[in-house]
């Protein structure tokens, strides 16, 4: 059975910006087509019909659609936007098509259509930094309901790290995550296998075997690799592997037992704060050893200024470094934690105006070149206590997409970096190729751009309903999630 | 007019005219104390529970003779003897309190914002006993009462507050209450004593401690907790004392009639020289004294008094 994909535009940053059809076929994408072109092609001019799609793709559409090709999603025609959801995206099992412009050409090739006008389809998103929770914490979260969270937040792929318990620090834990979640179907699973045994920051984790069961990076995440030494052996080691090495940059020392930012709010709350530098110190030691070793760096959950800083200068020096940030770090501040509210809680912690603004800085200009969500789901046992007794993380799956949209409609980034940053680039370091072209698997995530929302922790799909943003109102939201062209997530509310 | 919180956690939710009727209603209760019979029907039949998960003696004792000169039945659960040792969490303590129906609930515990958390939880008035780091406001209460008593009045005075501001919930209700009644205050201590942003609080930060003394109205001094030293907040106690300890000779520099003032429990030689904890200025006992009144008119206004009523 064919698809086609109809009537969105198709954004992939850097190829396709423009009104395309794209035709999936066995999980596959096929062929990437003009809306008014019928499919399979009618041959007039050439009996080879990957050279009409090519013909296709080049002139004769950049003059129908030059200008769509240049805006962002907050320019989006208006005529293009429906406000009645309840139609739109309605699988026609039907092969008749309907609407103008349109050939029918699919009774023979039996192609469901999905009408997707006023959509925006793009690659599909990769979350690079989730927490999972299985093994061992099945009742914060696993893999099969982290994986539908993911799917309907928009990620055709996710990365569990290693933090489970036991600890992925061996390939078969790597293959316990991948086989389970090959066997659920939907939202792929890239695990983060740990850089040393037990997370003790001790000895080195078997990155090879790791490797071949399916790891994509390493990381000690939720601790740092304390010793130096140990982490300059494990870049150089993962450097022969060619696997990226991510750093949970903290200073433990520094941290103590803070349990927020150190700063006005933490002082009126009498809490005990984490300064900035517990955070920049570990991302500075870190670049230097990246410098020192040729690794490929990642500095995850970048939080504040002065982090921001030691990347942008790394970068200019040369340094392999990429680095993320989660939407709570651009979103809000400290004084989310109000009046000790422990979904407010999370390490490292939400930090000052000043922090946040210079993270969209480094967002905007580059610094930080992905957005992860860091999806720690907590049950109530460990958030329903006294401030400082509470774990640390918050659920981030299920809102990332329409939080960092709001960048988009602010003008923060343009709708093309944001989906550089939630899609492309953490693609590349992980070495998967998302990319909507003929011959990939068909991952697409479908947005609608106009769609107003607001968040209810009720209906996640994850078992976490630890969120400071309860009501938030958002525009831009999840549409669909298209898996190897099967669906993983389909809005079927109409919208809220 | 009517006390119109059903707890009290801190004090930046009381206005000035609020705290002025806790004063009010606490000079009225201190007379009581007095009487060779100690004791008044006014909260007969009501049950305070005393929950304190960390150790104390004075402030706990205060509240059990306040509410036992106003006949409340007073009851008291430790740490040592709650089920929170048993593992039980703070919120279900509460729960299981609230089903035997209590009307007051005085808590003390290590962690901030642990009162706030109750209260959110019960239907009895919580009165917060001093939560990790954050709050003791009683303790504030009691001594704008002392200074109020002694000075005839808050407004204007210079109040010096000397030792371990970040570590000090006393500290900070204080500040609070002070600015709040109109008065100026300055804390002095090591740069490890002093948190970030705490001239957000309504305070100044005196580079050291003499200038923070001088012709100050009021000097407060905190108590200097031995612990404190392993994590490397000073060097040690004999330096402490030499740069931040209460002498006569540094008292000098203070108004002639300066209050002195500790929450206890002092560590005479470090903080505080024998002298001037037993001097003329010193108002210490008196702190202690008004506690209990303080606290009469706390537990008389939560549990829906009027004011001047006792």
């Amino acid at each position: 059975m064919r698809l086609r994909l109809k009537g969105a535009r198709v954004v992939d940053p850097g190829s396709i910006d423009d009104y395309k059809d794209i035709i999936i076929f066995d999980g596959m994408i096929e062929a990437v087509i003009d809306p008014s072109s019928p499919y399979p092609p009618v041959m007039l001019d050439s009996s080879d019909p990957s050279s009409v799609t090519k013909g296709l793709k080049s002139e004769e559409n950049d003059t129908n659609y030059s200008e769509a090709g240049k805006i962002g999603v907050d320019n989006f025609p208006v005529e293009e936007g429906d406000t009645n959801y309840s139609e739109k995206g309605k699988v026609e099992a039907s092969p008749t098509v309907s609407g103008e412009g349109y050939t029918n050409c699919s009774k023979e090739a039996d192609i469901t259509e999905i009408d997707l006008a006023g959509m925006v389809v793009v690659p599909g998103l990769i979350d690079m930094h989730v927490h999972l929770r299985e093994p061992g914490q099945e009742y914060k979260e696993t893999i099969e309901t982290g994986l539908k969270a993911a799917a309907r937040g928009g990620f055709t792929a996710v990365c569990p790290m290693p933090n489970t318990n036991p600890v992925n620090d061996n390939a078969q834990i790597t293959a316990f995550m991948v086989n389970r979640a090959k066997s659920l179907g939907g939202t792929r699973l890239y695990p983060v296998g740990a850089i040393t045994r037990g997370l003790k920051g001790e000895n080195l984790a078997e990155y090879g075997d790791m490797k071949q069961a399916g790891i994509v990076a390493i990381t000690d995440d939720g601790r740092p690799v304390e010793n130096a030494r140990v982490m300059r052996r494990a870049m150089e080691y993962a450097r022969g592997l060619g696997i990226p090495v991510i750093s949970h940059a903290e200073d433990l020392s520094l941290a103590g037992d803070g349990s927020m930012n150190e700063g006005i709010v933490a002082t009126r709350l009498g809490i005990k704060g984490i300064p900035n530098a517990a955070e920049s110190t570990v991302v500075m030691r870190d670049i230097a050893l990246a410098e020192l070793t040729g690794a490929r760096l990642h500095i995850a959950h970048v939080s504040c200024e002065e982090s921001v800083d030691a990347i942008r200068q790394g970068k200019k020096r040369g340094v392999n470094v990429t680095a993320e940030t989660a939407p709570h770090y651009f979103t809000i501040t400290d004084e989310a934690v109000a009046e000790y509210d422990t979904n407010a809680k999370m390490n490292p912690p939400l930090r000052t105006e000043q922090d946040r603004l210079a993270v969209i800085e480094g967002l905007s200009d580059g610094t930080l070149d992905i957005i992860a969500t860091d999806h720690a789901p907590h049950s109530l046992l460990e958030k329903d206590v006294e401030f400082d007794r509470a774990a640390f993380g918050i659920v981030g799956l299920e809102t990332a997409l329409g939080l960092s949209l709001q960048l988009v409609n602010n003008g923060s980034l343009t709708f093309d970096e944001l989906i550089e940053k939630m899609s492309k680039k953490p693609a590349a370091l992980l070495n998967i190729n998302n990319d909507i072209v003929p011959g990939n698997p068909a991952d697409l995530t479908i947005i609608d751009p106009d769609a107003f929302w607001s968040v209810n922790p009720e209906t996640f799909f994850s078992k976490g309903r630890n969120t400071p943003f309860a009501g938030y109102h958002l525009r831009g939201e999840v549409y669909m999630t298209m898996v190897q062209g099967t669906i993983a997530y389909h809005r079927t509310d109409g919208g809220q | 007019m009517r006390f119109e919180h059903k707890d009290l956690l801190t004090l930046d939710a009381l206005s000035s005219e609020e705290i002025t009727m806790i004063l009010d209603t606490a000079e009225g209760m201190k007379e009581i104390s007095n009487r060779p019979i100690k004791k008044v029907p006014t909260l007969r039949g009501k049950t305070v529970v005393l929950f304190f998960q960390e150790p104390s003696t004075r402030t706990k004792i205060s509240f059990d003779i306040a509410g036992k000169r106003l006949s409340a039945d007073t009851i008291s659960i430790s740490s040592g003897s709650s089920s929170i040792v048993k593992g039980e969490t703070l919120i279900d303590t509460a729960r299981n309190l609230e089903a035997m129906n209590p009307d007051i609930v005085v808590i003390r515990h290590s962690s901030s914002g642990a009162a706030t958390l109750i209260a959110g939880r019960i239907k009895a008035s919580v009165i917060n006993a001093g939560d990790g780091l954050h709050a003791h406001p009683t303790q504030a209460l009691l001594d704008l009462m002392t200074v109020r008593e002694k000075k005839g009045r808050i407004e204007g005075l210079k109040i010096a507050i000397i030792g371990d501001i970040a570590h000090s919930r006393v500290a900070r209700s204080d500040i609070t209450g002070f600015t709040k009644m109109g008065a100026s205050v300055t804390v002095a201590a090591p740069l490890t004593m002093i948190p970030k942003g705490i001239e957000k609080l309504g305070c100044r930060v005196a580079p050291d401690a003499d200038s923070c003394i001088e012709g100050a109205d009021v000097v407060m001094m905190l108590r200097i907790q031995k612990e404190r030293q392993e994590q490397i907040l000073f060097p040690t106690e004999r330096e402490y004392s030499n740069l931040f300890g209460l002498t006569e000779k540094r008292l000098k520099s203070a108004r002639r009639d300066v209050l002195v003032m500790h929450p206890g429990p002092m560590n005479r030689g470090v903080e505080i020289s024998n002298d001037v904890a037993d001097g003329s200025h010193s108002v210490i006992l008196d702190q202690v004294t008004n506690g209990v009144a303080l606290r009469m008119a706390v537990f008389y206004l939560v549990a829906g008094g009027v004011k001047h009523a006792a």
